[in-house]
């Protein structure tokens, strides 16, 4: 166990790499305990840590997604009808490449090819939210137990959420396009490993193109409230003892369009400063779940009744969800 | 020939793009490159992850960006 928690320690959390800034910034004579030496080793730390993550983990995760194309997913849940035919494409959500600018044809995909409307949705919840990487990274800021308990969530919400869409009788509001032309199913051909390594050797350069300023934005702002916003303000807005602080994290996650690796940074100044956990994962999903951009390219396959029902029940489930882990945090640290 | 490069027109689309073209100077051939954005067509022709690659109306690759190597042995 003392093992585990020192490879977590330095693989994931890279304590070594904290270190090792701390002694290069001292020896150039800079004070780490000074406000200002303190957010740049913030900033230096974080802002490597991110991007070696990201690098491994895009790649290693890209190699396995590259086994669960869309095409396959689909072919998968369309077996099943109901409940398993939700919990399925949640799961499958997690592991199959997503990539925003994919989710039109993917919708049409989906639904074109007669998988039920809430089955997609159940996807579209689960694919941004809970993918692998967002695992990883949960355990390397909080632990196991979080990024365990952070999946099992999110899943029971794409499938409660793809479920309540169902039921809610909302099908005549798909844009009639998406039901009115046939899909060509055409087969994938097996990929080859060299196939395979090329892909995650993209993705990791798709990826990193187009996260990098956020992740900039993001360990700035990390630094920010570590450091510069004073623990009072930071306690009378989003303290655990404020009812507000859940919904407020929400809402003001939702429009903001970032990758996980954008939120990491705010979440690990948040709780370092005290702020209740759930409140901390609710913006996180909330970033990541729901953006304005997304909604933009959605609005293009389903009217807007369609989509404030989808926006409402993802909204209420992430508060839902935040408040949850606000009041059994004790059980995960 | 024609290919189509099937994508919203984001920049892996465009690097898509740019090595068909690069795959056709290689291999001395010429071809009409078409860039087909339209979401619904994209859909249609079978494609889930962009950007698709097309030689003659037949998709050949989805969700990668395929270097200029690859596409040359794809091309007839």
């Amino acid at each position: 166990m003392a093992i585990f928690q020192w490879l977590n320690n330095q693989l994931l959390r890279m304590d070594w790499l904290s270190a090792s800034v701390r002694g290069l910034m001292e020896a150039l004579g800079i004070d780490v305990g000074t406000r200002l030496g303190g957010s740049l080793h913030f900033f230096i730390y974080d802002v490597i840590k991110i991007f070696i993550l990201l690098g491994v983990l895009i790649f290693a995760i890209s190699y396995v997604q590259s086994h669960f194309p869309p095409e396959r997913t689909r072919a998968i849940v369309g077996r099943f009808r109901g409940l398993p035919a939700n919990t399925l494409a949640a799961l499958l959500g997690t592991v199959t490449p997503f990539c925003s600018c994919s989710s039109i044809p993917l919708f049409i995909g989906f639904v074109g090819a007669g998988l039920p409307l809430g089955v997609t949705f159940s996807f579209l919840i689960s694919s941004p939210l809970v993918d692998l990487a967002s695992v990883i990274l949960l355990a390397s800021i909080f632990n196991w137990p979080i990024a365990i308990a952070y999946v099992a969530v999110g899943v029971v919400l794409a499938v409660v959420g793809g479920t309540l869409i169902e039921r809610a009788g909302l099908q005549r509001h798909i844009e009639p396009f998406v039901l009115d032309n046939p899909i060509a199913d055409v087969p994938q051909a097996e990929l080859t490993r060299a196939e395979r390594l090329a892909y995650a050797r993209e993705q990791v350069v798709d990826v990193f193109g187009r996260v990098w300023a956020y992740v900039l934005v993001g360990v700035a702002i990390g630094a920010l409230i570590h450091n510069w916003i004073p623990q009072q303000v930071i306690a009378a807005l989003l303290g655990s003892d404020k009812l507000w602080a859940v919904p407020l994290a929400t809402v003001v996650g939702i429009p903001m369009y970032a990758d996980i690796f954008g939120t990491l940074p705010i979440a690990e100044a948040l709780v370092a400063r005290g702020v209740g956990l759930g409140t901390v994962l609710a913006f996180m999903m909330a970033v990541t779940a729901l953006s304005v951009p997304s909604l933009i390219l959605l609005r293009q396959v389903v009217r807007p009744p369609l989509l404030a029902v989808f926006v409402g029940i993802v909204t209420l489930g992430i508060v839902a969800i935040g408040y949850l882990f606000n009041a059994f945090a004790y059980l995960l640290v | 020939m024609k290919i189509e490069i099937l994508g919203s027109g984001c920049k892996r689309c465009i690097q898509l793009g740019e090595n068909a073209e690069a795959a056709l100077a290689a291999a001395g051939k010429s071809a009409e490159v078409v860039k087909v954005t339209n979401p619904v067509e994209i859909a249609r022709r079978g494609v889930m992850s962009t950007p698709g690659l097309a030689i003659d109306g037949k998709l050949v690759s989805t969700g990668r960006v395929l270097a200029a190597d690859e596409i040359g042995r794809l091309l007839p």
